[in-house]
């Protein structure tokens, strides 16, 4: 490997070096410092005799006199089931003091769309033990489930409670024998060590570390890596998914991180800026993350993503959330307001939305009624939320008997459904059991969005509703 | 594109010079504007996209990792084209015309690796041709030669090129061919096949452009009934993200009465075009009764697919629209979503460093947006069928403001406008089209279309549901100051019709097995039976019913329920007069 001293100019997390060779965009590069330490970089521009170079540990200590050497391949990230169970740096170098990896491969860690052809359409239904997810926004197999949070507010617990809770019902030949685990890939960008411990406490506590893969890239380590971090990430929940047939699921935290590095670099590269700063290409770019979820035809396992990323301002136009949104399969929104009442998890079922649910919920799936209920729900608490701000005015009082319901609604539906806390996990059937409790406070007549049959199922009347009660504290 | 055209590296190659991402520069080409070059040692398929002295500059539609400079570029002299011909029917291809079951079978992966190009039709498969021209017939450009069963519905009219001299026919074979067999022989010595190719930047061409008259039926109640759009008519469907726009695209794909759908994914999902590729072979065209995906012909450039290809797939998509308008079908393209095409455009300016106009967008933007939708329109084609294309472009707007300029550019173009709304999404009220702010500029022109094929008070229904509404609007926001209970009984009772009709004709369930597919005369009876209601409802208030008793009827909350009907017409009977003798005890 020839190694060049050329470098001409050092700018940001850019280093500019001459060559007498042509070199491969996208190329790793080493750049050794004169106090003999490595760093890595990767080819952004390559033209004859010039190349620029995005060094991934930060540029800090680099000088004209560096040398640099070119390794003629992309980034591989070496890939193997006994990941599981290993901690790794941001950059994919073991830091748990473990044995040293051998991997069965190596692969390119820009990994190639899968061809929709080849897709297999979500459709498993994945139990979350969370009502307002699993009623409201049901995950499945294979989604891309974004948490739109903000700072300060507890989007790591919700995302620990998906990870340890999650199951898929037992599948009918029965080959798996307790629901089916999933192999959780845990990729972090930029978060502080607090909340890193957070996750890692939590993975050794229940004992998932042993079937999960982490990548930790934290606060203080260099920005520039993080535009790495989640590629290794979802290049092994690939390979354990597609080749190994694990049901992988991955959580990326905090996207914002990754933005943010993303718009250093275009920055330093004095690229035109798209909006508010960040580059143009950031949409393809996130959808060459988050389009790595997914189930292929004839591939046992799946790869479930749940990004993290907290909404500057709590703005959701702002271009991060944004972005994320027009890509990602629906959305859970964690809010403020509901968490300062205290409500756990704080889910505001309105603005979230999970695209893959129709097709994976019904008959055979959770259950016949779930899409009426969760519309009928969604309408109800709608409505009621909408009169929250016309009470405040007029007073209760003012009020029709219809309105008041309504509002008592919207209450209990806060109260009763969504905040289940942290450590409760209820069934697909627990939490429309609620459902059709609130939705039974309501007349009859309401409940258009539902079928009349289903109404005859559940629907409780008020007096049956105490006696049930009742009946369900003496069986307890 | 096709394969047909591929060189063998020659003089006037060049090497690359330079590689960023997708553009790449070479010296030493020889190259127009606009041709297709190979570049690299793998043959990534590029197109010309600057001259600048020695300088070439190309986009290329696949991943550049690993391209150096120096590698070799080959010019093949030829534009982007799209191979035409029987075939593209039931098919699914990428930006530039791959076919992606082809891609997999070849790569023998569920991942598109690059480097690999396959011919848009296939070339081997035999159709069976049906001469419509025999010896002695003078033929020229756009004529029908011959018929091919395509599809169980489409017979594939077999069209002279329109850059054709023509000639008089010597012998027309019938038979069963492949598409470069010669099918048709000419005295002057030329034969023709039934393949054909057009660059995609470039109009097919026709005699003249009319002004639509009929109704691009979309069985949707908000469209039809509201806003509808015409057989050769533009729409565009803003919206922010989860308010509806792919979901209305998809309804239209489905139910829309045009002969041909030509559905384009652009930088949106993997699994929306997988969800087409499974469903439509089982769903049923409402008007023919044969699978959906026998009219159908899909392009897929998802979001993390190469982004020159992005920029790619509308004009392979409308140039294979206006193959099948000029065999004289109304051709219906879906384009989701309009603003990714900018943005690739945006993408691709600025790594040219072009002066960037608003927002970063390319000054030429409007003009693009401009040109591509002028290639809409119901047109008499050069063999005197007359065809249409329709196009519906999603505009996805960044945080959800239309004052963005792909929005405002292409508002400056469409006739039809399906506004989306979040608000509405958010409380789950689909399809999210916000009746306020949506219109539709043929409305008048359609409107003796419904009155022949519907009923003679179609405009006047529709105008009383508008008047409704407005009013509903207006008092709303008295309702937000005072309360509901603070109005005069007429207006309360006009809020409930309001209601109605926004909850029994507006909204309507895209996956209810019934409700998805409303056709005109339920549309219609539906509005008719709100209106009923009203006109009881009013007269029972006059004549003292107090509001609450009226709105409590036991019957009007069935008036949701119509929409889930299959048997709606024996329904909506017995609920009118229902309704009506309910109210009619009261007094
Ligand atoms: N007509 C409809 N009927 C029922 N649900 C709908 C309808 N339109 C939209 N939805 C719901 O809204 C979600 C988002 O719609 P989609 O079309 O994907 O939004 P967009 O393309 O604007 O992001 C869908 O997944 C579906 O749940
Ligand atoms: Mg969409």
């Amino acid at each position: 490997m020839k190694e060049y001293e050329t470098i001409t100019e050092i700018s940001g997390p850019l280093v500019f070096a001459e060559v007498d060779e042509p070199i491969g965009y996208d190329e790793i590069v080493e750049i050794k410092t004169a106090n003999g330490e490595t760093r890595r970089g990767q080819i952004l521009e390559s033209s004859d005799g010039l190349v620029a170079i995005q060094v991934f540990e930060g540029t800090s200590g680099i000088d004209r006199n560096a040398s640099v050497s070119f390794t003629g391949e992309t980034l591989k990230m070496p890939v193997t089931e006994d990941l599981l169970g290993r901690v790794m740096d941001g950059t994919g170098q073991p830091i748990d003091g473990g044995p040293e990896i051998v991997p069965d491969s190596r692969r390119d860690i820009v990994g190639a769309a899968i061809n929709p052809v080849s897709r297999e359409y979500p459709e498993e239904f994945i139990q979350t033990g969370v009502s307002a997810i699993d009623g409201m926004n049901t995950l499945v197999r294979g989604q891309k489930l974004p948490i739109f949070s903000g700072s300060g507010l507890p989007h790591n617990e919700l995302a620990l409670q998906v990870a340890r809770q999650a199951t898929v019902p037992e599948e009918e030949d029965g080959e798996d024998d307790e629901g089916t685990e999933f192999a959780v890939i845990f990729g972090a960008m930029g978060i502080t060590q607090e909340e890193a411990n957070e996750f890692m406490n939590d993975f050794e506590r229940t004992g998932a570390l042993e079937r999960s893969v982490v990548f930790m890239n934290l606060a203080d380590d260099p920005a520039v890596e993080r535009t790495v971090t989640p590629r290794l990430a979802l290049t092994t929940a690939e390979y354990l998914a597609f080749d190994k047939g694990y049901h992988v699921l991955v959580i990326l935290t905090d996207m914002t991180n990754y933005c943010e590095a993303l718009r250093e670099i275009g920055a330093a590269r004095e690229e035109v800026p798209g909006r508010r700063g960040y580059p143009g290409y950031m949409y393809t770019d996130l959808a060459q993350l988050y389009e790595r979820a997914g189930r292929i035809e004839g591939r046992e396992g799946s790869v479930t993503q749940i990004p993290i990323l907290t909404m500057p301002g709590d703005d959701d136009t702002h271009p991060i959330p944004d972005l994320t949104g027009y890509i990602t399969e629906g959305q859970i929104y964690v809010d403020r307001d509901l968490n300062s009442q205290g409500i756990q998890p704080p889910v505001n079922v309105l603005p979230s939305l999970s695209r893959l649910m129709d097709d994976g919920i019904g008959e055979g799936l959770t259950r016949a009624d779930h899409a009426d209920v969760s519309d009928q729900m969604y309408a109800a608490y709608a409505e009621g939320e909408d009169l929250r701000d016309l009470v405040n005015i007029v007073g209760r009082e003012a009020l029709s008997d219809r309105d008041n319901r309504y509002l008592d609604f919207a209450d209990r539906f806060e109260a009763e459904f969504v905040d289940q806390g942290f450590d409760t996990n209820r069934s697909i059937d627990q939490s429309l059991g609620i459902g059709w409790d609130l939705l039974s406070t309501l007349p009859k007549e309401e409940l258009n969005r539902i079928d009349e049959e289903l109404i005859e199922q559940y629907y409780t009347d008020e007096d049956d509703q105490e006696s049930e009660q009742e009946a369900g504290a003496t069986a307890d | 594109m096709s394969q047909t055209t591929q060189e063998t590296a020659e003089d006037g190659d060049g090497r690359i010079a330079s590689v960023s991402g997708p553009v790449v520069t070479a010296s030493g080409l020889d190259a127009r504007m606009n041709d297709v070059v190979y570049v690299g040692e793998e043959g990534l398929m590029g197109e010309v996209i600057e001259i600048e002295g020695d300088v070439t500059t190309v986009q290329v539609y696949e991943e550049t990792s690993g391209v150096s400079p120096g590698e070799p570029v080959a010019n093949t002299g030829e534009p982007l084209t799209v191979d035409l011909g029987p075939g593209m029917l039931d098919a699914i291809y990428d930006g530039v015309q791959r076919p992606l079951d082809v891609l997999e079978e070849k790569l023998g992966s569920a991942f598109l690796d690059r480097g690999v190009d396959a011919p848009g039709i296939d070339l081997e498969e035999e159709w069976e041709f049906h001469p419509e021209v025999e010896e002695g017939d003078t033929i020229e450009a756009g004529d029908v030669i011959g018929i091919v069963p395509e599809t169980v519905t489409i017979d594939h009219k077999v069209l002279v090129p329109p850059d054709f001299e023509g000639g008089e026919v010597v012998e027309a074979h019938e038979g069963s061919f492949s598409v470069d067999d010669p099918v048709v022989e000419l005295d002057t010595g030329e034969s023709l096949t039934m393949h054909q190719e057009w660059p995609v930047r470039e109009a097919r061409p026709t005699v003249e452009k009319r002004s639509p008259r009929s109704p691009l039926v979309s069985g949707q109640r908000i469209l039809d009934g509201l806003f509808p759009i015409a057989k050769g008519g533009t729409a565009a469907i803003p919206g922010p993200f989860g308010s509806g726009k792919t979901v209305t695209q998809h309804q239209l794909a489905k139910w829309a009465d045009a002969d041909i759908v030509i559905y384009v994914g652009c930088g949106e999902r993997g699994n929306e075009m997988t969800e087409v590729i499974e469903d439509f072979p089982d769903l049923e065209d409402p008007t023919t009764g044969n699978a959906l995906m026998d009219r159908t012909c899909l392009i897929a450039n998802t979001s993390n697919m190469p982004v020159a290809a992005r920029e790619s797939c509308v004009y392979t998509g409308i140039t294979i629209a206006e193959y099948y308008r000029d065999m004289g079908y109304d051709v219906a393209l879906m384009a989701d979503s309009t603003s990714r095409w900018a943005e690739a455009m945006r993408e691709i300016s600025s790594r040219l460093e072009e002066m960037p106009g608003e927002e970063g967008y390319p000054a030429y933007l409007a003009a693009r947006l401009s040109q591509f939708y002028e290639r809409a329109g119901l047109f008499d084609n050069l063999n005197g069928t007359e065809g249409s294309v329709s196009v519906i472009g999603a505009v996805s707007p960044p945080g959800g403001d239309f004052s963005e300029p792909v929005t405002q550019n292409t508002l400056r173009i469409v006739k039809t406008f399906w506004a989306l709304d979040a608000d509405l999404a958010e409380r789950r009220h689909f399809p999210s089209i916000n009746w306020n702010e949506s219109y539709s500029l043929y409305r008048d022109q359609l409107d003796p279309w419904f009155e022949g094929e519907v009923s003679e008070n179609w405009p006047e229904r529709r105008q009383w549901a508008i008047d409704t509404l407005d009013e509903e609007a207006e008092l709303q926001e008295i309702v937000q100051l005072v309360g509901k209970d603070a109005l005069p009984d007429d207006q309360q009772l006009t809020l409930e019709v309001a209601r109605y009709l926004r909850e029994a004709y507006l909204q309507q369930n895209a996956f209810h097995p019934t409700d998805t597919y409303c056709s005109p005369q339920k549309t219609f009876a539906i509005l008719g039976a709100i209106r009923a209601f009203n006109d009881e409802a009013f007269s029972a208030l006059e004549a003292g019913v107090p509001v609450e008793e009226i709105t409590d009827i036991e019957a009007v909350p069935r008036l949701n329920r119509i929409g889930v009907q299959e048997d709606w017409e024996e329904y909506v009977a017995e609920l009118e007069s229902t309704i009506e003798s309910q109210l009619r005890e009261k007094y």
